[in-house]
């Protein structure tokens, strides 16, 4: 038995008496504290104010909405118990629980949720705010109820809910003040599982368990440390050594990720990242080059071992997507045209098309070894099957500007669709989102006019059977005029300690939940 | 050229290094016909550890690719970097420092407080500054390679000149009216060959671990396979896969020490009477 081999025995040793234990005693034990890496330092912690990923991951904790999403994104309760929408889909009426308090005691009523909707949050999110241009109208009916009134159906309505993308922000404490400069900024105030209670910069944010919680006997922890480690080796050794417990999807290097997972008393997983959905691709430049040949963007698809990249880099997690939406994402359509790795169709198309030899430019996402190896591997796919590739160092300055300047062939990326074709998927593929300066929009240069009908079409439907028909039309489209080369359904693994229980419990993952955890020691 | 390699082999380092050398260089010119695959190619399962299977005796790096390969195209790489850098720092080096030992005056001045002025930057930082700014490619890295490194030459070309413009074979050719050109030329710069010959030798050595760590720290030409740019691809492995960093950084090791005792070697050869006693 090498070293290796057993390790991984140990492991599933303890994962066995782990889930035997489980068995046994499946009441949650109270008590307890949870370290966890948070990389890097969010800039603040005001979740309506901050829309960056380390400070959702924290706030998360903090703060509230009205739903939460299950992994499957149906919606959950938290803030709003029960809710209606009429039958045309235009107005959605939410029940909120009675026994909310704020963390400094007063009681949250429906006028902070229209507070956070009309006042706070259509100044300071601009995602948000998107979904809001479909809005007629927000008002409190009594205290404890809210309605929300559509100029037309929107599909994707019930899935702007969630926490990052609508924290319920205390309406006592900002009302009529500067919110950026609110001296409360320094100490945020939320409803939910967990207390801020310190941050000391550069080491660790210290969140306590709120002993008025409105669910019962919830949180079962007492504490959260999150603790800043700017180094990916010291986050590991961190893990290794016992000083943190969790270690957040991309918080260490994924060539670490098989080494960590294989230690004892330790669990991995890919779930609690299908609200974001995020997806990795290749923009592909549709303007000019050889690219602009719908054949030679073909070509480049059945050019690329997917799976294999996700086996050799992302250590097995996420999944090969067939098209635009990313099958954890509603009104994924799977039946449409496939592009498998098959480099002799693509010298087949490559020859058609009549490709001499010219040279593509490649840029990598310069986030680190990951997606350089990645774009490595990429590279040596094309070139055997013809490609003439040439990769272009940047860094993220040259990146983000040769992007936003459409100066390149092709190029690495990946962003998050937030679980509705409306709010993730639409963007970048309609010809009205063509613009400069940009690296979010349709930087490819895609143009077809019914794609853009669809768009429009699909995000007003009504009901779901009806946008269901529409995006998969659209989906059949895009994957057959191949505008950009889609290459995994990301899942960035969570590594913790398999005594840790109920952590990912959601479509958000560590980013709420803490509410839920509990530590069988 | 009998008394030269006399010399030469008198230091039994130098040969042993000269010996090293050549199979570089041999390792190098071979790389084609030893490894026809490119060395980027995924040939094999990530993570095989070397010795265990015929034909990859080096093993394979993070994603399946021959370390075996890697070595011997990345020969090419930190030779062809390591000369052309060090011709180029040469010929800067080597004319300003001509112009100044032999015109000296204003001239002198002016070319030294620009010579001070590149010596007074750290190498190293210059060097990943300018390769920053250009945009990583063979062609920045040499030319950066050869802009941190031609000072020290100015310096040593314009001390012989000062040294030998005085002498009566310099005067004569004043004398007999030879062309300022000329004399540079033909009388002063090949008196001064000797020990710049050895300085190159040793340029070449700290060219290829300039670009090594250039490489390392991913500033390399992401379109060329180089021995630092397989160490720092390793190096986040480098608990797991021991193989990946160790088998690029002796081959620098090795080439970087059989520069060195070349260039003692040289140094012994080219400058008898300077030669330590004893050996």
């Amino acid at each position: 038995m090498t070293k290796g081999q057993r390790a991984i025995a140990l492991a599933m040793a303890a994962a066995v008496t782990a889930a035997a234990g489980s068995a046994l005693a499946e009441e949650p034990k109270r008590g307890g504290t949870a370290n966890v890496v948070i990389q890097p330092e969010p800039p603040g912690l005001i979740m309506g104010l901050w829309q960056n990923a380390p400070t959702q991951m924290v706030a998360g904790n903090i703060y509230e909405s009205l739903l939460k999403y299950d992994q499957e994104l149906n919606p959950l309760p938290s803030l709003a118990t029960e809710w209606e929408v009429n039958d045309d889909g235009t107005v959605y009426t939410f029940h909120l629980k009675d026994n909310v308090l704020w963390h400094d005691g007063e009681p949250m009523t429906a006028d902070d949720v229209v507070f956070s909707v009309t006042d706070f949050l259509a100044e300071t999110h601009p995602r948000l705010r998107v979904s809001l241009e479909h809005v007629e109208n927000v008002e409190a009916l009594d205290d404890h109820t809210v309605q929300f009134t559509l100029k037309q159906p929107f599909g994707p309505f019930m899935g702007i809910f969630e926490v990052g993308s609508m924290p319920i922000t205390p309406k006592h404490i900002y009302e009529g003040t500067n919110f950026q400069d609110n001296p409360a900024n320094n100490h945020p105030i939320g409803t939910g599982p967990f207390k801020f209670a310190e941050w000391e910069r550069g080491s660790h944010i210290h969140l306590v368990r709120n002993e008025d919680y409105h669910v019962e006997g919830l949180p079962y922890l007492d504490e959260v440390y999150w603790h800043v480690i700017p180094d990916g080796a010291s986050r590991a050794v961190a893990y290794e050594n016992g000083d943190v417990d969790v270690l957040p999807g991309g918080s260490v290097e994924n060539f670490d990720v098989a080494r960590l997972s294989e230690l004892p008393n330790t669990c991995i997983t890919g779930g609690g990242w299908e609200y974001f959905s995020p997806m990795a691709w290749m923009w592909l430049n549709n303007r000019e080059g050889p690219l602009a040949d719908k054949r030679v963007r073909q070509a480049v698809l059945y050019s690329i071992d997917r799976e294999f990249a996700r086996d050799a880099i992302w250590n097995g997690l996420g999944e090969v997507p067939t098209g635009p939406v990313s099958s954890k994402v509603r009104f994924y359509e799977p039946d449409v045209p496939r592009y498998d790795y098959d480099p002799d169709k693509a010298r087949e198309l490559l020859e058609e098309a009549g490709y001499d030899g010219e040279e593509i430019r490649m840029l990598p996402l310069p986030y680190g070894e990951t997606w350089q190896r990645w774009a490595e591997a990429v590279r040596q796919n094309m070139q055997e099957a013809g490609f003439n590739v040439s990769m272009e160092a940047t860094d993220v300055g040259g990146w983000n500007q040769r992007l936003g300047d459409w100066d390149y062939d092709m190029a690495f990326t990946y962003l998050y669709q937030y679980g509705d074709p409306a709010l993730g998927v639409t963007r970048n593929y309609i010809s009205s989102n063509i613009a400069k300066g940009s690296q979010w929009n349709n930087v490819q240069g895609y143009e077809d006019e019914r794609v853009d009908e669809l768009a429009d079409e699909g995000a007003v439907a009504f009901p779901d059977e009806k946008r269901q028909e529409i995006y998969s039309e659209m989906q059949k489209i895009i994957v057959e005029d191949a505008p950009i080369a889609w290459l995994l359904e990301i899942e960035f693994p969570t590594i913790y300690r398999c005594d840790m229980k109920d952590l990912i419990q959601t479509a958000i993952g560590v980013n709420d939940g803490f509410g839920d955890a509990w530590l069988d020691r | 050229m009998r008394d030269f390699w006399k010399r030469f082999a008198r230091n039994k380092g130098a040969v042993i290094g000269l010996g090293i050398l050549i199979a570089v260089v041999l390792l190098a010119a071979l790389a084609p016909l030893l490894y026809p695959d490119s060395p980027w190619r995924m040939v094999q399962r990530p993570f095989l550890p070397p010795m265990e299977m015929d034909g990859f005796w080096f093993g394979t790096d993070t994603l399946g690719r021959d370390i075996g390969a890697g070595l011997a195209h990345g020969a090419r790489i930190s030779l062809l970097v390591g000369i052309v850098s060090t011709l180029v720092a040469l010929s800067i080096g080597v004319t300003l420092g001509a112009l100044a030992g032999y015109y000296g005056g204003l001239l002198d001045d002016a070319l030294m407080r620009f010579t001070e002025f590149f010596q007074t930057i750290p190498n190293f930082a210059l060097a990943i500054v300018l390769v920053a700014i250009f945009q990583p490619s063979i062609t920045s890295i040499v030319m950066a390679i050869a802009i941190v490194s031609w000072p020290p030459v100015a310096r040593l070309v314009r001390g012989e000149f000062l040294s030998l413009r005085s002498r009566e074979f310099v005067q004569a050719s004043v004398v007999i009216g030879q062309s300022n050109a000329r004399i540079i030329l033909t009388q002063v710069l090949p008196n001064t060959l000797s020990p710049v010959i050895v300085m190159a030798s040793l340029m070449v050595a700290t060219a290829i671990l300039l670009e090594s760590s250039l490489s390392f720290l991913g500033l390399g030409d992401p379109n060329h396979m180089s021995w630092g740019y397989m160490i720092g691809a390793a190096r986040t492995v480098l608990r797991q896969a021991w193989w990946m960093s160790f088998f690029p950084g002796i081959a620098i090791l090795l080439t970087v020490l059989a520069l060195n005792l070349v260039g003692e070697g040289l140094n012994d050869a080219l400058n008898p009477r300077l030669a330590r006693k004893g050996r």
